[in-house]
């Protein structure tokens, strides 16, 4: 128990929820998304937030990196305090600390695997070149392929790249195995895997594949928009996951 | 590059067929405005500068004669700052590449040719000197080959002289050379020539005496203050009332021309300019919703929504600026063309055709700026899109009952049509917009097709129903009618009918007309007075016809009484009565009845002219006589006013017809296509359902083809109608002093408009379908 304390203790929170809730309306009903969530995340770790649909899990995700706004309650990433952000800031902290993986990719079918990495190295601080970024997912070969010319797991690994290769605080993977066969997936889950290894890219992981929570240093399972457990886990190598 | 200009040049290259479609529009309108903006850049410089050189003079008045000694009092008007004096008489001449006599003006040159106004610009050869030498307008000598050295039989005067031709000129008061009366330039038949003063002075009879006189204003003076002085000096000695530039025959038809590029240069641009910009807008707006995934990620990546605006922007403006481009050099085209098409019709001793380089970046920043605003709201949309809702699937768009279903109709309807009527219904905007654009190209056609129709319907009223002598023999006014019996005992004349015709000002109430009235001893004789249906318009006795341009302008109608000034003899004033008024389509005449105007003028028996029925085959000889004829100053024949008209007419609208038929066809292309490829991208996963389940391409194609069909249904009719207006609208606009276009539209028109468009819309339909065949079903589902 102490261990775990411990650890908690030298490491520098990288978000920091709390109270947070979201309220959808559709049509004219009132859809809670989120009812209450408090959370942290720290630098470096892998976390796995498990949970069937409509758990709450892509809201989090979304709000976590700024692409959505909470009805009510505080986010603080890093040094930003999120929710009184303007659209501006909110551009800029995506752009200097998040990388996002979506289910489906969300390649820009007009551009290259590289050209859609450069999409994030034109406008990034300090990042990797287009190229190291698909070496590290393992695509150098693939480099001038379009997203239409790639299988499902490759372009998920160019999704990747893209991620990462601003070299981000974050990195939020959302169903990042969801459209994709186990094998397939699994390949997926070893890019993000050696990303967390050799950058050290605190990496969170949306699924409702409990297989894939072997991965993680720390499982949320979510429930209804509550966080229903947060357990931590001795990591295993993507490699070893089945489903 | 960076990797958002490639996607935007790939997104581009996607869309080419769109894209281009939209540009051609945008071009078109561009065109136009280049077009029209250089030509009246060049216009308006040309004549500025030409007015500048040769001192074209402010302020006219033509008069019976005056003593010289008058000039000087004119010159001490206030207001005056030069006057001077000349002579201009009526010519005759017997030319030998022409049948008929033709005529001309002869205009006294000073001694000091470089002084006084109007000068008159030498293209070869010398000013006149010794007697019978002359001057030749450029236009006439050019018709007949005139050079220097030639020599030309005339009557000056009542006596058969022969000119020697010394050289060729040009004058700013004859820019736009027509005989009084006509609208159109006759080269062959009328021309104007110069003689110096004092050999004008021995060969009319004028010596220390003037019958014409031109001034110039001081820089503050105001010009009807001058013309009302000199109409007091001038109105005993036979003054037909002082007159500005803008009554200057010539220089009113440069000015209504600059007027009409004016219009050109503001109307057609803004309607290719809207319909491009509703094209935009659609695309983009389609664009960014199948982009909606691509905008979030995006987002998600960290690029601004003023980033990803500027992005969508950008996509719009190459189309805009490509297209200035293209327009520009096709407007420099066609101001070329145009340039061609003036020499025909204005004589400037130099024209040049030039392009500011601000009306290029008009054309560009217009084309953008139109482009931006169009596409405003689906950018705003773009920029607004939240980026975490960007990722969910978009909600399946809520349909409800159309109007038809609702009233009961859609039991009619199959299945299919249905699908479609409430897509349209959905869009009501874009549905709406989309018939109004192909109602555009159709009303362009027959906006286009009317002044056709109307100038044909001209052609036809005057010479076939109006008109029903075969020559007009113009004699010097107040000749006896012995002159009837002379003419009548020419050969080949099968019968005669004199008239009289004379200038008179027309008052109604405080405003006042200088006309031209036409006095005919019958009313029913060799020009007939017809209303637009062919219908006789009576005319009573010791009443008046007015042209509808001249009701018009002072607000008269039958019934009422008008004073009548004759500008002749003993200038009597008369109340007459109104009897009716006659669309004559050209200038602000009065018709009266020939006894009637000898009686007020009391020189009963005086003609000024006959109408003549020929018989052809002595038509040769006749002509032939009628040179010789002392009194006869022009003969004016039917056939060969025709034939000028078509030559200069008709042979034009023949130019601009390719022009029109292109324009509407892109427009309607334009829209029809792009409307057909949105509602692909929108469809195609509806459409790619249907082939799963089992439906044939002939059958899917039908149902895509069904929304073209009702958006072009709806358009035609629409645009027809449209047409109608718009060409009633040009007919009221253009009644200008000098020419009334009748409302006159041939039902071929409609035909061919329509034609013209739905042969637009199936072409684009079918390459549409071309694209549906080829519709990946996996990739779709």
């Amino acid at each position: 128990m102490g261990k775990a304390d411990n650890r908690s203790l030298d490491r520098c929170a990288v978000f920091s929820a709390k109270g947070l809730t979201k309220v959808y309306r559709v049509g004219d009903v009132d859809v809670h998304a989120l009812r209450g969530i408090d959370l942290e995340l720290y630098a470096g770790e892998v976390v796995v937030l498990l949970g069937p649909s409509g758990s709450g899990k892509s809201t989090l995700l979304n709000i976590l990196g700024g692409l959505d706004a909470p009805s009510s309650g505080t986010v603080r990433a890093l040094d930003h305090d999120l929710t009184g952000s303007d659209d501006a800031a909110l551009t800029r902290f995506r752009r200097e600390h998040i990388g996002f993986v979506f289910q489906f990719y969300n390649l820009i079918p007009s551009l290259t695997a590289r050209e859609n990495i450069s999409l994030v190295t034109d406008i990034a601080q300090d990042p990797m070149s287009a190229e190291e970024a698909l070496r590290i997912v393992g695509l150098a070969d693939r480099m001038d392929h379009f997203p239409a010319q790639l299988s499902g797991g490759e372009q998920q690994r160019v999704a990747i790249a893209r991620a990462i290769a601003k070299q981000p605080d974050v990195l939020l993977c959302d169903e990042p195995t969801g459209a994709l066969d186990a094998s397939t997936g699994v390949v997926v889950l070893e890019a993000i895997e050696r990303i967390n290894r050799e950058l050290g890219t605190a990496t969170v992981i949306i699924t409702h594949n409990a297989a894939i929570s072997a991965m993680a240093d720390r499982i949320v399972s979510m429930s209804g928009g509550l966080v229903a457990e947060i357990r931590d886990n001795v990591k295993q190598l993507a490699r070893g996951i089945r489903w | 590059m960076r990797a958002l200009s490639v996607k935007l040049w790939r997104d581009l290259i996607q869309l080419r067929g769109q894209a281009i479609a939209i540009g051609l529009v945008m071009a078109c309108g561009v065109a136009t405005l280049i077009m029209s903006l250089s030509m009246l850049d060049s216009m308006a410089t040309t004549i500025d500068r030409y007015y500048k050189q040769s001192r074209f003079a402010q302020v006219f008045v033509h008069l019976e004669r005056a003593p010289l000694s008058l000039i000087d009092r004119i010159a001490e008007v206030p207001g005056v700052a030069y006057a001077q004096a000349r002579v201009i008489e009526r010519v005759t001449l017997d030319m030998q590449r022409l049948e008929e006599p033709a005529w001309g003006r002869i205009v006294s040159l000073p001694e000091d040719t470089n002084s006084g106004l109007n000068l008159v610009h030498l293209r070869s050869g010398r000013y006149p000197e010794a007697p019978r030498e002359v001057l030749v307008g450029q236009r006439f000598a050019t018709a007949h080959g005139l050079v220097a050295g030639d020599e030309i039989n005339a009557v000056l005067n009542g006596r058969r002289e022969v000119l020697r031709v010394v050289g060729i000129g040009l004058s700013p008061e004859f820019v736009y050379l027509i005989s009084p009366g006509s609208i159109l330039p006759e080269n062959e038949r009328y021309g104007v020539f110069w003689m110096a003063h004092r050999e004008m002075e021995a060969a009319f009879d004028m010596e220390g005496a003037f019958n014409d006189a031109i001034l110039t204003l001081s820089p503050n003076a105001i010009e009807q203050e001058v013309i009302d002085r000199v109409d007091d000096l001038t109105e005993r000695y036979g003054s037909l009332g002082a007159y500005g530039r803008l009554d200057q025959p010539s220089h009113r038809f440069l000015d209504n021309e600059l007027k009409e590029l004016r219009g050109t240069a503001l109307i057609v641009p803004v309607i290719f300019l809207i319909v491009s910009a509703f094209l935009l807008n659609i695309v983009l707006a389609r664009m960014i919703a199948t982009q909606r995934e691509q905008i979030a990620a995006l987002k998600a990546l960290g690029y601004s929504s003023r980033e990803i605006g500027l992005h969508y922007l950008q996509f719009v403006l190459v189309i805009a600026v490509c297209s200035a481009f293209v327009g520009s050099l096709l407007g420099a085209w066609m101001g070329r063309g145009m340039t061609a098409m003036y020499a025909e019709f204005f004589d400037f001793p130099s024209f040049e055709y030039v392009i500011k380089r601000r009306v290029i970046v008009l054309g560009i920043s217009v084309s953008s700026i139109s482009a931006t605003l169009g596409v405003a709201s689906a950018l705003y949309a773009a920029m607004r899109l939240p980026p975490a809702e960007a990722m969910r699937p978009r909600a399946p768009q809520s349909y409800r009952p159309t109007i038809l279903e609702r009233v009961g109709v859609h039991r009619f309807l199959p299945t299919s049509l249905r699908m479609i009527v409430r897509q349209l219904e959905r869009q009501p905007a874009k549905t709406l917009l989309s018939i109004l654009g192909v109602s555009l190209a159709t009303a362009i056609l027959v906006l286009g097709r009317y002044s056709e129709d109307a100038v044909g319907f001209i052609m036809d009223h005057q010479f076939n129903r109006v008109l029903r002598y075969d020559a007009n023999v113009v004699l010097f006014d107040k000749t006896d009618s012995s002159a009837i019996s002379t003419v009548s005992s020419m050969p080949g004349i099968l019968a005669t009918e004199p008239y009289r015709r004379i200038t008179a000002r027309i008052h109604a109430g405080h405003k006042k007309e200088l006309v031209d009235m036409l006095a005919l001893e019958r009313v029913d004789g060799m020009q007939q007075l017809l209303d637009l249906s062919g219908r006789q318009i009576p005319l009573a006795d010791s009443g008046i016809l007015i042209s509808s341009v001249l009701a018009d302008k002072l607000d008269i109608r039958p019934g009422m009484t008008v004073t009548v000034e004759a500008l002749e003899g003993r200038r009597p004033e008369i109340e007459l009565p109104v009897c009716g008024v006659i669309d004559d389509f050209a200038g602000l005449s009065v018709y009266v009845r020939l006894k009637d105007l000898n009686r007020w003028l009391r020189e009963q028996g005086a003609i000024g002219g006959i109408m003549v029925q020929v018989d052809s085959e002595l038509a040769e000889s006749l002509y032939l006589e009628l040179k010789q004829a002392p009194r006869v100053v022009a003969v004016e024949s039917t056939h060969a006013m025709r034939e000028n008209f078509d030559e200069l007419v008709i042979r034009n609208m023949a130019i601009m017809r390719p022009f029109l038929i292109s324009f509407s066809v892109i427009i309607a292309f334009g829209v029809v296509y792009n409307s057909a490829r949105i509602s692909l991208a929108e469809r195609s996963r509806d459409l790619s359902t249907l082939r799963v389940l089992g439906f044939s391409k002939r059958e899917i194609a039908s149902i895509q083809l069904w929304e073209l069909a009702l958006i072009t249904g709806f358009g035609i009719p629409v645009g027809l109608v449209a047409g109608y207006l718009l060409a009633e609208f040009t007919s009221e606009a253009t009644a200008m002093e000098i020419a009334r276009m009748p409302f006159v539209i041939a039902p071929s028109t409609f035909g061919f408009s329509a034609v013209v468009v739905l042969t637009a819309s199936i072409v684009s339909g079918l390459i549409v379908r071309r694209r549906l065949d080829r519709i990946d079903l996996i990739a779709v589902l």
